[in-house]
Order: C-alpha cells, then sequence, then structure tokens
C-alpha cells in the first residue's frame, strides 16, 4: 500500500474503442432496413417513388412521427402512455368543433387551444402517475377509456368534414416546401427539437438516468416526480400537436378518430430501438421506426401483398428489432468484458 | 465503558457534528442516539453489530431520513436537510455498499448527472464532460474509459466511479459503507490509498467496515456503536481489538432466549467440505435430531449461500451433503422437501410467502401435492389441517382466509413455520427466523424453535443478532469470508469469541472448539 494516489496517474490510457462510436447508433438497424425496403420496393414499382408517392409516404409518417417523438420521452422514464390515440381524438375532434363554431378564428390560435388542450390531458396522466403511485401501464389504461369516452358524450354521432374547415388550414398537408409537406417539416421540427433536448439539456440526461434506475435516480436527488410529469406533459402536447394536423390531414373527425393508435406508436418506437423498460433509445430512433412502419403499409400495398399479411409483418418487425437489440446488447457485453479483461 | 470525554480531544470546531440524534419508525427505533463527530483531514471508522443503527446513522447524513431529534452542525452550523440534494450541497458525499450507478449511461455522464459542464450554446458540452472525467481517473490513477456505459463494469471500478464523483463535487465528507465487502485485495489497497490521499487534502472520511484489520490500518479514530446507540470515541492508535469487541457485544444476555434442553439424538444433517467457487469455501457441519445449531457471522460471510446450497437451490462445486446418512443430490429443492428438509428464508415476504394469497393457502403451501386428489387440491381438508397448524402456533389472524400480508411480521413468519412444520421435516434451516419482528413475537418465535428441537428435530439456525445465537444454539459455526472459522459449544460461547471469529480472516482463524458436535 505504498503507491501513492499521484505516483500512478502517468499509466492511466484513456482509450476510445470504435466500438464505443458505433455502439450509440442504436437507429442503425432500423435505417438500414428503411433503405432496404424501399429501395426493394422502388426496383420492383418505380411508382413507389415518385413526387406523389415520396409525398404520400412522408404524409402517412407524419403523424405517427410526431406521437412516437412524444411517447419515447415516457418510455425512457420506465414509464408508458397509452392514452394518446384518445387525447389525439379529443384534440382533433375539438379543431373540428373549434373551426365550425367560431367562424374566422385564427389558425395559430387554434394551434395553441389545441397543444394547450393535449398538455392538459397529459398532466392528468402525469400527475395520476406520479402522485398515486400506480403503474403508468394502468393508469393510461385507465385513462385511454375515459378520454375516448369524453370524446364519444362530446361527439356523439356528429363528424366534422374538410370541408368545415378553412382553405388554408387544410392545405397544411397539401401544400409543400422544398418538396416536403408543411405538416412533414413541422413533425421534424419537433423531432429535431426534442434530440437537442433529450441530448444536450441536463433536464433532459435525467430523463434517461430515470428510466436506467428510478430508485438510484432517486438516492441522486434527481426530482423524479417532476421529470416524469414533464414527460408526460410534453407528451401530450405533441398528441395535441399531432390532432390538430390531423384534423388539416384527413377528411373528417368524430368519436372514434384515433381509436386504437396507441399500439401502433408504441411500436414504432420499439422498433426504432427505444428500450420499452427505459434508459435507453432516442427520438431519432422512434421516428424511423414510425417511418419504417408506415412505409411497410404503403410498399406492402405498391407490390400487391394481401392487406391482411401487413399486420403480421408488422410483428415479426416488432420481433425482429428486440432481437436484434438484445444480439447487439450481448455482444457489446461480451467486448466490455474483454476490455476488462484486457486491462487486468 | 469507556466513553472518553470529547473535551480531550476535539480541540478546534468538527467539520461534521451529529449529536444524540433519534430516529424512529413507529415502534421501532431504528436510532436512540446517533452521535457522531467528524474532524477535518481524519478518517474515521464507524463500527457495530448488525443493527447497531449504522445504516440509519448513514441515511441521516446523506438526508434520506429526517431525524426525529438530536443536533447536526456542520462547521458549527445547524443543519437540517430535507433531501439528498441538501446533503450533497452541504458538501457530503456518500459511497454505498452497492454503488448506484445507471447502467444505461456512460461514465462521464455518470459522474456529472445533473451538473453536467455547458458550453457557450446552454448544451451540455459531451467533449468537456470527457476529458473532465478522465482528467479525474488520471488523478485516481485508474483506466477506466469515460465513454463506456456504467453496465457491466466491476464493483470496485463503480466505487471508484463514485469517489470521482464525490471529487468532482469537491466533498467536504465522504461516508464509505462497508466499501471493501465485495473488493479483492488489490482494489481495497487502490481503494485505501485513494481514501488516504483524500484525507490529506483536508476531506473528512467516515469509514464503515466489519473488518477490523482495515479498520485499526486506515482509521485516526473509531467509534463504536451499539443498539441504536453511541458508546464511545477513540482515537485508533489507543485502541485495540479486544476493546472494540467487547464494546461492539457488551451487553447483558443473561435473561434472553433460553433454549429448553432437549435430548441430542442421531446425526441429521452432515455437511462435508461443501465448496462453490467464490461463495464458499470447505464448509463442514452437523447438526443432530434435538439440537439448534447456530450459524454465526457477520452479512456476507456466506451463511446464507451454505443454506441455500444445502437445500438446493443454489449448487456446489464439490463436497456433500447427507441427511440421516443418505447423501443428498444438489441443485434440486423439490428433492430436498422429500427428504425431509424445510427453509425457512431471509426474506419472508419475498421468499417465504405469497403476500396476496391466503393464510390457510400459504401454510399448506408446501403440501399442496399431498393435498391434492387427481391434481385437484380438497379446499376442505386444505382448510382444516391450515387451522390446526394455527391453532398449534398461535398464528393471530382474524381469519384463515386473510391475505397473509394483511399479519404482522412475527404472525407472517409463524405461517411460514407451519408451512413447513405441517410436512413433519426431520431438519429445517430457519434464515434470520426473528428479523424485523417486535420483541414480543420474537421470543414466541424462539420458543417454537425451541419446542420443535425438544420433539427432535434438527435446527440449522442462521442469525446475525449474537443474543439470539447464545441464547438459542447447542453448537454455534462461525463462518467468515466464506469459511467457517470457528465450532464453539454452549458452555464455552462467549460473544467476544464469537464476535473474533466471525471478524477473522482465514488465515488467522481461530479454533476454539472441535470440529465435533457434543456427544
Amino acid at each position: 500500500m505504498s503507491s501513492t494516489v499521484r505516483d500512478t496517474s502517468t499509466s492511466a490510457p484513456v482509450r476510445r474503442r470504435p466500438w464505443s462510436s458505433l455502439a450509440r447508433f442504436r437507429e442503425l438497424p432500423v435505417a438500414i432496413a428503411l433503405v432496404a425496403l424501399v429501395l426493394f420496393t422502388y426496383i420492383q414499382n418505380p411508382l413507389f417513388l415518385s413526387p406523389q408517392g415520396t409525398k404520400d409516404l412522408l404524409l402517412n409518417a407524419t403523424i405517427i412521427i410526431i406521437l412516437a417523438v412524444g411517447q419515447t420521452l415516457v418510455i425512457i422514464t420506465r414509464n408508458i402512455d397509452l392514452s394518446v390515440g384518445s387525447i389525439l381524438g379529443l384534440v382533433a375532434f375539438g379543431t373540428g368543433t373549434l373551426f365550425a363554431d367560431v367562424p374566422g378564428i385564427p389558425i395559430p390560435v387554434v394551434f395553441l387551444i389545441g397543444l394547450a388542450f393535449g398538455g392538459a390531458l397529459g398532466a392528468v396522466n402525469g400527475l395520476l402517475v406520479t402522485v398515486a403511485k400506480v403503474p403508468a401501464l394502468v393508469i393510461t389504461l385507465g385513462t385511454l377509456y375515459i378520454y375516448r369516452g369524453l370524446n364519444n358524450a362530446w361527439a356523439g354521432g356528429k363528424q366534422y368534414f374538410a370541408g368545415d374547415r378553412p382553405a388554408e388550414f387544410g392545405s397544411l398537408a397539401v401544400d409543400t416546401f422544398l418538396g416536403f409537406p408543411i405538416i412533414t417539416l413541422i413533425a421534424v421540427l419537433v423531432v429535431v427539437v426534442v434530440a437537442i433536448y433529450l441530448a444536450g439539456a441536463r433536464s433532459g440526461r435525467d430523463l434517461y438516468a430515470i428510466g436506467s434506475d428510478p430508485a438510484a435516480a432517486r438516492l441522486f436527488g434527481i426530482p423524479v416526480g417532476r421529470r416524469v410529469f414533464l414527460a408526460f406533459l410534453c407528451n401530450g402536447v405533441l398528441a395535441g400537436l399531432a390532432g390538430v394536423l390531423y384534423a388539416a390531414r384527413f377528411n373528417s373527425v368524430g368519436a372514434t378518430t384515433g381509436t386504437g393508435m396507441e399500439l401502433d406508436i408504441v411500436a414504432a418506437a420499439v422498433v426504432g430501438g427505444v428500450a420499452i423498460f427505459g434508459g435507453s433509445g432516442s427520438v431519432v430512433g422512434a421516428a424511423l421506426g414510425a417511418l419504417l412502419l408506415t412505409t411497410i403499409t404503403s410498399a406492402l400495398t405498391a407490390l400487391r401483398v394481401d392487406k391482411f399479411w401487413q399486420q403480421a409483418i408488422v410483428g415479426v418487425l416488432i420481433l425482429a428489432a428486440i432481437i436484434v437489440d438484445r444480439l447487439a446488447a450481448l455482444r457489446t457485453a461480451r467486448r466490455l468484458r474483454l476490455s476488462e479483461a484486457r486491462d487486468d | 465503558m469507556t466513553t472518553q470525554s470529547h473535551d480531550a480531544t476535539s480541540t478546534a470546531t468538527p467539520l461534521l457534528a451529529l449529536r444524540g440524534a433519534v430516529k424512529t419508525f413507529g415502534p421501532v427505533v431504528a436510532l436512540a442516539d446517533g452521535t457522531i463527530e467528524l474532524r477535518a483531514g481524519e478518517i474515521h471508522a464507524l463500527v457495530g453489530e448488525n443493527g447497531a443503527g449504522k445504516s440509519t446513522l448513514v441515511k441521516i447524513l446523506a438526508g434520506l431520513y429526517h431525524p426525529d431529534g438530536g443536533e447536526f452542525t456542520i462547521d458549527g452550523r445547524p443543519v437540517s436537510f430535507r433531501n439528498v440534494g441538501d446533503s450533497k450541497a452541504a458538501g457530503i458525499s456518500i459511497i454505498y455498499q452497492e454503488p448506484t450507478l445507471f447502467p444505461d449511461l456512460t461514465v462521464a455522464e455518470n459522474i456529472f448527472i445533473g451538473r453536467q459542464p455547458r458550453g457557450r450554446t446552454g448544451l451540455i458540452s459531451r467533449g468537456a464532460m470527457r476529458s473532465q472525467a478522465a482528467e479525474l481517473f488520471a488523478r485516481l490513477g485508474v483506466p477506466i474509459d469515460p465513454d463506456r456505459i456504467a453496465e457491466g463494469l466491476s464493483i470496485a471500478d463503480q466505487q471508484i466511479i463514485e469517489i470521482a464523483k464525490a471529487i468532482s463535487l469537491d466533498a467536504q465528507v465522504l461516508v464509505m459503507d462497508e466499501p471493501t465487502a465485495a473488493l479483492s485485495g488489490i482494489e481495497v489497497d487502490r481503494l485505501f490509498a485513494v481514501a488516504r490521499s483524500l484525507r490529506d487534502r483536508g476531506a473528512a472520511i467516515l469509514f464503515i467496515s466489519h473488518r477490523f484489520d482495515e479498520v485499526f490500518a486506515l482509521s485516526d479514530r473509531i467509534t463504536v456503536m451499539r443498539d441504536g446507540r453511541y458508546i464511545s470515541t477513540q482515537d485508533t492508535a489507543d485502541a485495540t481489538v479486544d476493546g472494540v469487541v467487547r464494546q461492539m457485544v457488551g451487553r447483558d444476555i443473561a435473561q434472553l432466549f433460553p433454549k429448553e434442553n432437549a435430548e441430542i439424538g442421531d446425526v441429521v444433517l452432515e455437511v462435508e467440505h461443501l465448496t462453490r467457487a467464490g461463495v464458499f469455501t470447505d464448509v463442514s457441519l452437523t447438526v443432530r435430531a434435538g439440537e439448534i445449531v447456530g450459524l454465526a457471522g457477520l452479512v456476507g460471510a456466506g451463511r446464507t449461500e451454505v443454506a441455500r446450497a444445502v437445500f438446493g437451490i443454489d449448487s456446489y462445486d464439490s463436497g456433500a451433503v447427507e441427511l440421516g446418512g443418505v447423501r443428498l443430490a444438489g441443485g434440486d429443492p423439490q428433492k430436498a422437501i422429500e427428504a425431509g428438509i424445510g427453509f425457512v428464508p431471509e426474506d419472508r415476504r419475498k421468499q417465504g410467502l405469497v403476500m396476496d394469497l391466503s393464510v390457510a393457502r400459504n401454510a399448506m403451501l408446501a403440501m399442496r401435492e399431498k393435498l391434492a386428489r387427481f391434481g385437484i387440491i380438497d379446499g376442505r381438508t386444505e382448510r382444516a389441517r391450515a387451522a390446526e397448524w394455527s391453532r398449534r402456533l398461535q398464528v393471530k389472524t382474524g381469519s384463515l382466509e386473510y391475505a397473509v400480508s394483511t399479519l404482522s411480521g412475527g404472525n407472517q413468519q409463524k405461517v411460514v413455520l407451519a408451512k413447513w412444520l405441517a410436512m413433519e421435516p426431520r431438519l429445517l434451516i430457519v434464515d434470520e427466523p426473528t428479523r424485523g419482528i417486535d420483541v414480543g413475537t420474537k421470543s414466541e418465535v424462539h420458543r417454537l424453535l425451541s419446542d420443535l428441537a425438544g420433539r427432535g428435530i434438527a435446527v440449522l439456525m442462521i442469525s446475525s443478532e449474537l443474543p439470539e445465537v447464545l441464547g438459542m444454539a447447542d453448537r454455534i459455526v462461525v463462518m467468515s469470508e466464506g469459511r467457517v472459522t470457528a465450532t464453539i459449544d454452549r458452555v464455552d460461547a462467549t460473544p467476544e469469541g464469537v464476535m473474533h471469529a466471525a471478524t477473522a480472516s482465514h488465515a488467522t482463524a481461530p479454533t476454539v472448539s472441535s470440529q465435533e458436535g457434543a456427544a
């Protein structure tokens, strides 16, 4: 025990290992799958990548992407929000109602109201999860039905159609900028902002810490409740945004709008490499997952595959994503053990 | 009792002082008089038996527990921590026995979480974070890659990362709660070198350990706690191992837990040279009919692991387990049950009971196959048998149909015992049978165990409570670091003797008595 600490300081090599940069790209497999799928379909059916075809691909993915980004915020903290489809439905119907009941209402105001509405619904989830300390799976399963029930009671048999809304609003989903539909650009903006937040803000990193080990996060003094609440709130806001855009993109909004969407969203996040038990994953991955899932549906149509096969293929993809992820994790673990052995 | 006066030694204001801290949980007093005084530039050892209140004291320092009474000062100013953040802000860093890193985050991020260095944009600068982490590791002389994720790091490396974190926080007080429990010799040396250099820079270090050789090699002063109370503080130079041990165990045990005499019969359990690499080595012991053998030792000595191997939950590498002269195949609890072994685990809530099932269902859980006809359990027989055993063990419950989670700890333990007794075992292994049980019920459990031994059942009792072991056991087998360091007959057993053996390194293992049991 004669060695002092400083004596050994020169012999502390900090090696940069090539895998460490690669390991961070959990999104790689899904990106490769997406490119391969698009190329294969294009070769079989060149119309698939025509300007109109591309635009349709992007438009179909837009709303799922926004929802998957929000869901990722929640899943990273080892929670889940199953009520997003119902939130989207409520906000979409609310948007239709606003345009019908308040003629001439400015579009930005509608957006703001939609975001606030979604945020409020998300905040209810967040409060219930953090205060009641009941698993989010159960809480949001409950709010899924409650929100849907409210939507049913509110809408009844009523539906609003695109004709009830101003033309400029609908054109958000038609007009393009540099070849990209406006609403898709909104989704890209959402992905970029949230990605920067998660990677670069201290509170964003806290979300990963919480999902990685909630007990340790508490021991560290990370405000776990506040952060988790914030994640649910943001998810609600994004679901609200998706709800407004849904009303711009699709013809009719009513009591059943957005039903069953939640599982597509969770599937998109998981396929995109977001770990379902929290702690790792990125919104870029989730967005790629969303794009991949919607592209598969289009591709299978373009390839004239029976519609009944499409869901089965999505299921296979989810399992494949998990298996690839496990294999990658195992390989990393093995390499870590090897490098450990070298250090000794 | 040599409680040294504070005045003789403390000239300057202590860096941290906790005096007379009290912490209770309902009727349970975890800490009756938590007193510790840390000076800048010292390594201060805190020793005491399991349950002496050390962890409670640490949790108060960490801001996890709020004391119900007592005074707490830092630099002479009174403080009151509302949460972990307050404790950190006051310059206290805690390294727990099992470090708490985030497995999915990189090493660098684990050090800086919540206070990552930021660049001009206001966003986290990964480059700065990485280089600061690398600098810390260079200072500590350890080659850890700041970019690797924390998952899969050895305990030693995880502790170094915790220390790096403490240094980067510029911690004035570093608390290490049994940091060496999971470390090898070289790793311990490295940790101690780091601790000494931190001390030399003026930090106060509180070092909690069960290993006396380490306590005496490293510390400047030693504080002893017992039963939630402060006993003494002394300079290490003036202290002796014997003196410290005496203070740790010194308590009147005469009136506690007497085991009634029972007729000792034939050998029921014979464990021969049982070894599981890295866990326990060459463990031999016997238990006879009517005998209670206490398996003593500190937490982590390998006692539970031996019991699990005997019962077949874990496998072993070499050695043999014989029950009534018949060799037991390892690794199969079902076989062990059929051969007549019952096992009452340490954590009854997780391993001993199904908390949501009824008392009756739990009590009959082990014998559901005996109760079943054509694979279906006869509910009426189940209830009748359960009622019979509940009556015999005096389980206090409103109804046998209540969920077992509604019972008190002591009554839950009785249900676990009932479960095994209904099987009419030849050997009953009980692991910490009275942990978390109030004093009144405790003696009932003891009476019960004594009664069982009286009926000719061989009992192997693992216990960390010295009075329990000394009062109940006909023979005491002491383990330390995975080996048997002593086997002591009831008449020869003293608290000091057991504690010496329990803290012995295997090189200096004393042999107090013969390895053979009472004839």
